[in-house]
C-alpha cells in the first residue's frame, strides 16, 4: 500500500539529499517506516506461529529447527521498531508485554535442579506447565486452560515481580531452546523436541501442556504485534500522534534515538553483562541470538535518521529524513552523526559476526576475555559518541532534551 | 511553629552541622530565598490549581504511565548520557543475588540470613510492599529487633539507646543460604475494631506480632519489636535535595505556638558522611541519605557488604557462629573486595534518587479542590508540609532547584498509642515515626494492586490510615470523622490525586 509514497521518497531521497525536509514530510516518513516495521514484526510472528503450529502437530529435529529458525526471523523487524519506544508512549507502556528479560524460566516450565530456587519468590519455581491449579497471593488460581488470558492477566509479573515473565518473545525462545547451561562456554539451550511428543515419547512430562503454553503464548505474541502494527497504520493512535504534531514528533525521534543508543543499549544490554561477567543478563539468553538483537537494535536507530528502513522482504521505504533537516541546519552536525550511526553499526556488526561464526555473545563476557571485552566495550563506546552527536543534532534543530512525553511547557515549571 | 534556625546555627556552629547538605549545594542567593518564600507559601484560595500543582518533582516530573510501571521512570529532566546509569543501577535493584560459592561470582554473597534476594522483591515495582496473604510468607514486610542498653553515639541529644537484639540482631531475617538456620517467622494476626463516623462506620483491623519457629535461642524478654513494610520509592532524590535548614526551622519540640503538633527532626550517624546528619528516610527516619538508606538495606536484608558495612555476614551476631563461618561473596582483587562494589552502590543509590513522580492527574477537579481546602481547613499541613524548593545542586541536574509538593516536613510526631511500636530508633520513641510523604499515593492501586498504607500496611485504604492517626494527629483525625459525608469523600479524592 506504501508503493506511491515508497517511490516517491526514493526518488527525493537520492537524488536531492540536500534539499530541505520540512518536519511533516520527516514525520510522515517516520510514521511510514514505523508501520512498516511493526507490519514486519507481525509478518513474521505469524510466519513464527505457522512454525509452531507445525512442530506440535508433528514434533522432530526438522520442525523444531524451523520453529527456532522462524523465531530468530522474527526478532530483526521488532528490533528494529525499538528506536520507536522512547518517546512514543504507545510502544514504551506495551514493550513490557512483548520483550521483557531476564525472567524466572522456572515459572513456566521445568529447570535444572541446580538453578537457583528463589524461597521469597515461590512462582520462579511454579512450573505452571506440570501444575494445572496453583496459589497466587493466597487465591487459587485455575490454569486448566492455558490460555492468552489467563498468560496475560495472572502469570505475567505474577506478584508483582518483574522477573515473572510469562510472555513475549523470550517466553517463546524459553520454549523452543531451554535454558542455555552452558554459562560463559560455548552453546545455547538444548531443549529436545520430545519435550513436545504426545503420548509415549514425551520427555520431560506435561507434553501436551507445554504444546498448549505454547501456543497461547505465541498466538498473544501475534496478538500485541497486531496491536501495534495497527497503531502505526494509517490512522492509528501513534501515527495520528506524530503526523498532528511535526515539532514534538522530532523530539520523539531523536528522544527515541538517544535513549535507546544509550541508557539502554549500551547500559543496559550491553555494559552491564560485562560489569557482572554474567551470562544471565544477556537479552537472548536461551537461544544466544544476543548479537542479532543487539546489532539491528543499532540499526533501527540509524533508520530513523536516515528515514530509510530495509523490509523483511528487501523492499526500501525511504523519504525526506531527518538527517536532510538538521544538514540544512548545519552539514557538519549531520556528517558527525551519520558518520557515528555508522560507526556503531560496524562495531555491533563486529560481535554479530563473531556469533555467526560460533563465539556467543555470553562467551564474550567470561572474566578475563580480555578479546571479549574490547569488542564489547568498542561498541558501547560507539553508542556513547553517537549520543553525544544525537544531543548535537537537537541543539542545532532548536530542541531540547527532555521527556517530551510530559507535557513541557516552561511556564508548568518553577524556574 | 517556630523556627529555631538561629539556635541551630549557633550550637553547631563550631563543626560539622545539621545544617550540611549530604549533597553539593550551590549558596542561595537572597533574592532565591524571597522567591522560594514566595511561591512555597500556603494558597488560601481553592476555586482552581495553583501554578506548578500539576507537576509534583518539577521539571522531573513524569506522565502518568497507566500499568504498573507509573512509579519506574526516571527523572523527565535527566540527560542521555545519565539514563545509562539509572538503567545500570536498575538492573542491578532487580538482580537476583545468590548464595556463595557460586558460578557467578559478581552475583554471589547473598545472607547467610536475608529478608530478600533482589530490593525489588520488597520494594515491588518501586512501590509499596504488602502484608502476606494467609499462608503466604512475609517479604516486603519484616520485624525490627532491638533491645534498650549500649551507647548513644558522640554528638547527639535525646538519643534512646538500644541495641540489636543479642542472639538475631537487628531484624528478623526469615530466609538463609543452605547449612545456616533461618531466624524463625513472623506471626501475624488481625482483630476487627469497628470505628463510628459521622454518617457512616468503618473499622480498622488491629495486628498483633510475633516470632514463630524460633531459630536460635529464645528472643530476649526486653526484645522491642517493630513491624517495617517496603515505602514506595517515588521522588526520594528530591527529599534528599530538600535544604536542612528548611526542614529543622520547621521543628517545635515544645509546641510552642500551641498548635498540638511538636514535630522533631531525627539526627543520626551517616556512615557515607561520616557525621551526625538530618536524617530523612526510613519510616523513623533512621537514614540520613540514601546512599544510607540503600548500603543498610543491603547488609541487614540481604547480607550483602558495601563500603559503608563492610561485614560479608551482614546481620548475623556473635552467638550465630554457622552464619559467621558460611562462604561469603568477598575475593580479594575482585570488586573491591566487598560483595557490592562501590560502582554498584554509586549506580542503585542514583537509580533510587531518580525514581521519579508522576504529574497530578485533575487538580482542578472541584471535587478535588473541595477535598484539598478541607485538607488545608483542619490543619493536615502541619505535618503533611506541601511544597519545598530544593538546593540548587551542582552535579545533580534532575533535582536541582525543583519546586517539589511532597506534603512531608520529614519530622518525627507522635502518633498515639495505636499506631505506637513501642521500638525507640534514635531521638524517636516508641509512639514517634516520621511523617511519610504523600506525592504518588493516588496511584498505589494501580503501581501495586492494593492500598495498604502506614507502616505496617495494617490501613486497607486513605480513610483507615487517616482514622489511625493519634497523638498529635488526633484532632485531625477526629475533625475528619466529623465531617459531613461529602467533604470526607472530597478529601480522599484529594489524596487519590496527589
Amino acid at each position: 500500500m506504501h508503493l506511491s509514497l515508497i517511490a516517491a521518497f526514493a526518488c527525493s531521497a537520492m537524488a536531492l539529499p540536500v534539499l530541505a525536509a520540512d518536519p511533516a514530510q520527516v514525520a510522515q516518513t517516520y510514521v511510514s517506516i514505523g508501520a512498516a516495521t511493526f507490519g514486519d514484526a507481525l509478518i513474521t510472528a505469524k510466519a513464527l506461529q505457522t512454525a509452531v503450529d507445525g512442530l506440535i502437530a508433528n514434533p522432530s529435529e526438522a520442525t523444531l529447527a524451523t520453529a527456532r529458525a522462524a523465531w530468530i526471523a522474527a526478532r530483526p523487524s521488532y528490533t528494529q521498531g525499538e528506536a520507536f519506544r522512547f518517546g512514543n508512549p504507545i510502544v514504551d507502556d506495551w514493550e513490557g508485554r512483548v520483550n521483557a528479560w531476564p525472567l524466572d524460566e522456572g515459572l513456566i516450565d521445568y529447570v535444572d535442579p541446580a538453578y537457583g530456587q528463589s524461597e521469597e519468590n515461590p512462582l520462579s519455581t511454579l512450573n505452571v506447565v506440570a501444575n494445572p491449579t496453583f496459589t497466587l497471593s493466597g487465591v487459587t488460581v485455575d490454569a486448566t486452560q492455558l490460555t492468552p488470558d489467563l498468560i496475560s492477566g495472572t502469570l505475567q509479573e505474577a506478584g508483582g515481580l518483574e522477573a515473572n515473565v510469562a510472555s513475549g518473545y523470550h517466553a517463546v525462545e524459553f520454549l523452543l531452546w531451554g535454558q542455555d547451561l552452558n554459562g560463559t562456554g560455548p552453546g545455547a539451550g538444548n531443549r529436545p523436541f520430545t519435550d513436545f511428543v504426545q503420548g509415549p515419547g514425551c520427555t520431560n512430562g506435561n507434553c501436551d501442556r507445554r504444546a498448549a503454553y505454547l501456543t497461547a503464548v505465541t498466538q498473544l505474541l501475534v496478538n500485541d504485534m497486531a496491536y501495534m502494527a495497527a497503531q502505526w497504520a494509517p490512522g492509528g493512535a501513534a501515527a495520528n500522534r506524530i503526523i498532528q504534531d511535526p515539532n514534538s514528533a522530532l523530539t520523539a525521534m531523536l528522544t527515541g534515538m538517544g535513549s535507546l543508543s544509550y541508557g539502554e543499549l549500551a547500559g543496559q544490554r550491553i555494559r552491564l553483562g560485562l560489569m557482572l561477567n554474567d551470562p544471565e543478563e544477556e537479552q537472548d539468553c536461551f537461544s544466544d541470538n544476543t548479537y542479532n538483537s543487539l546489532y539491528y537494535d543499532a540499526v533501527g536507530i540509524q533508520n530513523v535518521y536516515l528515514g530509510q528502513y530495509t523490509r523483511t522482504d528487501g523492499t526500501i521505504i525511504s523519504g525526506p529524513s531527518l538527517s536532510q533537516m538538521v544538514a540544512s541546519a548545519d552539514p557538519s552536525v549531520d556528517a558527525k552523526l551519520t558518520s557515528d550511526l555508522a560507526s556503531s553499526v560496524t562495531a555491533l556488526a563486529v560481535i554479530k559476526a563473531a556469533g555467526e561464526a560460533g563465539k556467543a555473545y555470553d562467551q564474550m563476557l567470561a572474566p578475563g576475555n580480555s578479546q571479549g571485552e574490547t569488542v564489547i566495550m568498542e561498541a558501547v563506546d560507539a553508542l556513547v559518541t553517537q549520543t553525544a552527536s544525537i544531543q548535537r543534532a537537537m541543539t542545532v534543530l532548536g530542541l531540547t532534551e527532555a521527556d517530551f512525553t510530559v507535557a513541557n511547557d516552561p511556564a508548568e515549571v518553577f524556574q | 511553629m517556630t523556627a529555631l534556625r538561629v539556635l541551630l546555627t549557633l550550637l553547631w556552629a563550631a563543626g560539622p552541622s545539621l545544617a550540611d547538605s549530604p549533597l553539593t549545594v550551590v549558596p542561595r542567593t537572597a533574592q532565591e530565598t524571597a522567591r522560594i518564600i514566595a511561591v512555597t507559601t500556603l494558597t488560601r484560595d481553592f476555586t482552581k490549581a495553583e501554578a506548578f500543582e500539576a507537576k509534583p518533582a518539577g521539571a522531573a516530573t513524569v506522565r502518568q504511565r497507566p500499568g504498573t510501571d507509573a512509579f519506574s521512570q526516571y527523572s523527565a529532566n535527566m540527560p542521555f548520557e545519565r539514563q545509562m546509569n539509572f538503567n545500570l543501577g536498575n538492573a542491578l535493584f532487580t538482580k537476583s543475588w545468590v548464595a556463595a560459592p557460586a558460578s557467578t561470582l559478581a552475583s554471589d554473597g547473598l545472607g547467610p540470613l536475608f529478608n530478600a534476594r533482589a530490593c525489588q522483591d520488597c520494594h515491588l515495582k518501586d512501590g509499596r510492599g504488602h502484608v502476606p496473604a494467609p499462608g503466604e510468607t512475609a517479604v516486603s514486610l519484616f520485624l525490627r529487633l532491638s533491645v534498650p542498653g549500649g551507647d548513644a553515639p558522640a554528638g547527639i541529644k535525646d538519643w534512646i539507646a538500644t541495641i540489636p537484639e543479642p542472639v538475631y540482631g537487628g531484624q528478623l531475617q526469615n530466609f538463609s543460604t543452605p547449612d545456616v538456620s533461618a531466624e524463625g517467622r513472623m506471626a501475624l494476626t488481625y482483630t476487627e475494631q469497628p470505628v463510628q463516623m459521622n454518617g457512616e462506620t468503618a473499622s480498622l483491623r488491629v495486628p498483633q506480632y510475633a516470632v514463630m519457629k524460633a531459630g536460635y535461642a529464645a528472643l530476649s524478654p526486653a526484645v522491642m519489636i517493630s513491624p517495617r513494610i517496603a515505602p514506595q520509592m517515588i521522588g526520594l532524590g528530591l527529599l534528599e535535595a530538600i535544604a536542612p535548614d528548611d526542614i529543622l526551622a520547621r521543628q517545635d519540640p515544645d509546641d510552642t505556638d500551641g498548635d498540638g503538633i511538636s514535630g522533631r527532626a531525627s539526627i543520626v550517624p551517616s556512615a557515607q558522611m561520616g557525621q551526625p546528619m538530618l536524617g530523612r528516610f526510613g519510616l523513623k527516619a533512621g537514614s540520613a541519605t540514601i546512599m544510607d538508606q540503600s548500603a543498610a538495606a543491603f547488609s541487614g536484608d540481604m547480607g550483602l557488604s558495601t563500603t559503608l558495612h563492610s561485614d560479608p555476614w551482614g546481620d548475623c551476631t556473635a552467638a550465630q557462629t554457622a552464619c559467621h563461618a558460611a562462604p561469603n561473596g568477598q575475593e580479594t582483587g575482585l570488586r573491591d573486595g566487598l560483595e557490592v562494589d562501590r560502582e554498584s552502590l554509586d549506580l542503585v543509590t542514583f537509580y533510587a534518587r531518580n525514581l521519579a513522580v508522576p504529574e497530578r492527574r485533575n487538580p482542578g477537579d472541584p471535587t478535588v479542590l473541595q477535598g484539598k481546602r478541607v485538607f488545608y481547613d483542619l490543619g493536615c499541613t502541619g505535618c503533611h508540609t506541601p511544597k519545598y524548593v530544593t538546593d540548587r545542586l551542582q552535579d545533580q541536574p534532575e533535582q536541582s532547584f525543583q519546586l517539589i509538593w511532597p506534603y512531608t516536613d520529614l519530622l518525627l510526631h507522635d502518633m498515639g498509642p495505636g499506631l505506637a511500636d513501642h521500638r525507640p530508633e534514635g531521638r524517636a520513641t516508641g509512639q514517634e515515626w516520621k511523617t511519610p510523604p504523600l506525592w504518588g499515593i493516588g496511584l498505589t492501586s494501580q503501581v501495586s494492586g492494593h492500598t495498604e498504607f502506614l507502616h505496617d500496611g495494617r490501613a486497607r485504604n486513605l480513610l483507615e490510615a487517616i482514622l489511625w492517626h493519634g497523638g498529635e494527629a488526633q484532632a485531625q483525625r477526629d475533625a475528619v470523622a466529623a465531617l459531613p459525608k461529602p467533604d470526607r469523600a472530597a478529601l480522599i479524592a484529594y489524596l487519590e490525586s496527589l
